[in-house]
C-alpha cells in the first residue's frame, strides 16, 4: 500500500521508512514559526525555568503581527519583549510589524516542499499550500520544540478533498472554504489532515491555495496540504529561495485515504456564513438585505494581494455606502506595496476604504476596528465566533473579499456578482 | 488525579477558544483571563467552579485558536478534567501540556449540570456518582499520561533533563 503526502512528510521527519495513521512518532522540526502573542512573552519564562537555550536560532522565524501597532502599555510591552528576545537569541528571521506570519513566512522564502514545520498559531495550516507539513501548536509545545528541536505527532488519517470544474467570476477559494465548512461541519475533519487536489486546485495560484489551506483550521484539520507543482516552485523561486526537488512529495496513487470528497465548482455561488460559525455558510443571496455597519478586509485569510484585487474589482469607481464603513488591513507590507504600485490601493481608498496597519488586527479582536454591542460586520477573515471581533452581541458574517466589498458598497449583504462585469 | 470526585459544569458543542480565553483579555496575566473564562455562557462559572470540578462539553471542545491560555485558564480555576466527545486538536495538546486531563468520552452528553463525577484515565472510565452510571472514555496514551502526571510538559522536561 502506498502513502499519502502527509504520511511521507511525517515519516521523513521521523526518520522512518513509513508511518501509518494512529502511530505516535517523534519528529525532527525543520522550522519553528512564532508570533508576538504566543511567542517570546510565553516561551521565554519556560526556557529560563528549564535553563535551556534555543536549539537552532537559524530555524526560528519570529513575526510581530498580533499586537501591532501597540495600543497601550501592555501591548507595547509584548512587542518590546519580542524584540529583545529576538536580539538576545540571535534570531535573524525576525519580522517586526511587516505583515501577518502566515503570509510573511512564505513571502520570506522560508517554506519549501518536504519540510516539517510547526507554527505557534492555529492558521499554520496555511503553510501546507507549499507542500510542507505545517501545523499549529501552543506556546508550551513550542517551548519543547525550541529546547529539543523535536516534537511528537500522532500520524493523522488523510481526507482527500477534490475540486474540479471552474470557478465562476466573483467566486474564489474563500467560497470553497465556506462551502466546505457547511458541508463537513466546523471541526468536521476531526484533526485529520485534509489534502486538496483536483484540476481546479491545480489551476489555482499560490495565494488562492494559501486561502484554501488556511481554513483547514476551521474544518478542524491538523494540516491542510497541497502537493507542490511548478506553480509552487516558481513562486518560491520568485522569493529568491530554492524550492529543491518537489517530486518526492506527492501522494501515491494507491495511498489509503480515510475519505474522499469530490466537488465540482461550476455551480458554486458566492457564500456568506451567518453568525457565529463558518459552518453557517449559504449562498450570499440568502442573506441579501442584511444591514452592515462594518465591512472588514483583513487577515491571513482575506487580505493578500489577490484578495485586495478582488475587493478593488467591486469597489473600483464606486463608493462605500453611507452608514457603512470599510476597513482594510493588508496582510503584509509586500502585498500593500504591490497593491499600491499597481493602483489597487488607490481604487480602495477612492471608494472610501479606511486603511489599517498590516497585521492581525480586528480579526481576533486585537488593535483597531473592533465592534460595538449589536453592530453587524461582514469580514473576509476566517472565524466569526461570538465575541471574537469585539462586543459579545456583535454579529459577524464571513464572506470573500468580493462579498465584503459588495456589502460595503450596498450597505447590506448582496451577491457580489451584482457588482462585477461579466459575472 | 481527579479521583476524589467533583461537580460537572456542562456546556454545549463547539466551545471555542474565544469563549475560554477572550482575545481582549490575552494581554493580561492568567488571573484576568481565567476570570473571564466561559463568562459569556456562564457568568458565574469562574467565580463558582471549585478545585476538582469537571468541565463537560459537546463535540469540538476547544476549537479555534492555538492560544494555550484556553487550557491554562481551566487549570488555573482548578478544573480536574475536561470531558467531551471530541476536542479541537491543538486544545487537546495544550491541555495535556498544562497537566489538564482532556478525556474523549462519547457519552459526555449523558452528564447533567451538577452531577458528581470521578474519572479514571488509566482505565478509561468516567463515573457519574449522582446517577450511578459509568461511561467509557479513551485512555490517555502512556507517554502523554507521564506528562499529565508530572503536572505538564514544563515540569516533565524539568524532571527529565536533570
Amino acid at each position: 500500500m502506498g502513502s499519502t503526502l502527509a504520511e511521507k512528510l511525517i515519516s521523513h521527519a521521523a526518520g522512518k521508512e513509513a508511518v501509518r495513521p494512529g502511530e505516535t512518532v517523534t519528529v525532527r522540526v525543520d522550522l519553528a514559526m512564532m508570533h508576538d502573542s504566543s511567542g517570546p512573552r510565553r516561551i521565554a519564562p519556560i526556557l529560563e525555568r528549564l535553563g535551556a537555550e534555543v536549539w537552532d536560532p537559524d530555524k526560528i522565524v519570529l513575526v510581530s503581527d498580533h499586537w501591532v501597532p501597540a495600543v497601550d502599555p501592555q501591548s507595547a510591552e509584548i512587542l518590546d519583549i519580542t524584540r529583545r528576545w529576538a536580539r538576545a537569541n540571535n534570531i535573524k528571521a525576525f519580522y517586526d510589524m511587516v505583515g501577518i506570519c502566515h503570509v510573511v513566512l512564505p513571502q520570506g522564502g522560508h517554506l519549501k516542499p518536504g519540510m516539517f514545520v510547526v507554527g505557534g498559531d492555529s492558521h499554520s495550516t496555511t503553510g501546507g499550500a507549499f507542500g510542507c507539513y505545517m501545523f499549529g501548536i501552543g506556546a508550551t509545545d513550542m517551548a519543547g520544540v525550541l529546547v529539543t528541536g523535536e516534537t511528537w505527532i500522532r500520524v493523522p488519517d488523510t481526507i482527500r478533498v477534490e475540486w474540479h470544474g471552474k470557478l465562476r467570476p466573483g467566486v474564489c477559494a474563500k467560497d470553497i472554504n465556506l462551502a466546505l465548512c457547511a458541508r463537513l461541519g466546523l471541526g468536521g475533519a476531526e484533526y485529520r489532515t485534509v489534502e486538496y487536489t483536483g484540476s481546479l486546485v491545480d489551476a489555482m495560484d499560490m495565494e488562492e491555495r494559501m486561502t484554501l489551506c488556511n481554513m483547514a483550521a476551521e474544518l478542524g484539520a491538523q494540516a491542510g496540504l497541497i502537493a507542490a507543482d511548478e506553480t509552487t516552485c516558481d513562486w518560491i523561486r520568485a522569493t529568491g529561495s530554492d524550492p529543491g526537488d518537489a517530486s518526492p512529495w506527492q501522494s501515491d496513487d494507491d495511498a489509503d485515504y480515510y475519505a474522499t470528497h469530490s466537488f465540482n465548482a461550476d455551480e458554486l455561488e458566492p457564500q456568506v456564513a451567518a453568525p457565529h460559525s463558518p459552518a453557517n455558510a449559504a449562498p450570499a443571496s440568502k442573506h441579501s438585505g442584511v444591514h452592515i455597519d462594518q465591512a472588514y478586509i483583513g487577515a491571513c485569510t482575506g487580505a493578500k494581494l489577490a484578495d485586495l484585487r478582488m475587493a478593488a474589482d467591486v469597489l473600483g469607481g464606486r463608493q462605500v455606502a453611507s452608514g457603512t464603513r470599510l476597513l482594510v488591513a493588508p496582510a503584509s507590507r509586500k502585498d500593500m506595496m504591490a497593491a499600491n504600485a499597481e493602483g489597487t490601493l488607490t481604487k480602495l481608498m477612492e471608494a472610501g476604504a479606511i486603511m489599517m496597519p498590516t497585521g492581525c488586527g480586528a480579526c481576533a479582536g486585537f488593535g483597531g476596528g473592533v465592534l460595538a454591542e449589536d453592530e453587524v460586520c461582514i469580514s473576509s477573515t476566517s472565524r466569526n465566533f461570538q465575541g471574537r471581533m469585539g462586543a459579545q452581541s456583535a454579529k459577524v458574517y464571513l464572506g470573500s473579499p468580493y462579498a465584503v466589498a459588495a456589502a460595503a458598497v450596498a450597505g447590506e449583504i448582496r451577491d457580489p456578482r451584482e457588482f462585477l462585469q461579466g459575472a | 488525579m481527579g479521583n476524589e470526585g467533583g461537580s460537572a459544569w456542562v456546556f454545549g458543542e463547539n466551545i471555542d477558544t474565544d469563549q475560554l480565553a477572550p482575545g481582549g483579555t490575552l494581554k493580561s496575566g492568567i488571573e484576568v483571563i481565567a476570570s473571564h473564562c466561559l463568562g459569556a455562557l456562564s457568568p458565574d462559572f469562574a467565580k463558582r467552579v471549585r478545585l476538582g470540578d469537571f468541565v463537560v462539553g459537546g463535540r469540538n471542545f476547544g476549537i479555534g485558536s492555538s492560544r494555550e491560555q484556553a487550557a491554562q485558564a481551566l487549570c488555573h480555576l482548578g478544573v480536574a478534567a475536561v470531558i467531551a466527545p471530541s476536542f479541537g486538536g491543538i486544545f487537546y495538546r495544550n491541555a495535556l501540556n498544562f497537566g489538564l486531563l482532556a478525556l474523549v468520552c462519547p457519552d459526555a452528553g449523558s452528564i447533567s449540570q451538577g452531577d458528581q463525577l470521578s474519572v479514571n484515565p488509566e482505565k478509561g472510565s468516567v463515573q457519574n456518582l449522582t446517577r450511578d452510571e459509568e461511561y467509557s472514555c479513551d485512555t490517555v496514551p502512556s507517554h502523554l499520561m507521564e506528562i499529565v502526571s508530572a503536572g505538564g510538559l514544563v515540569p516533565y522536561l524539568e524532571a527529565n533533563r536533570r
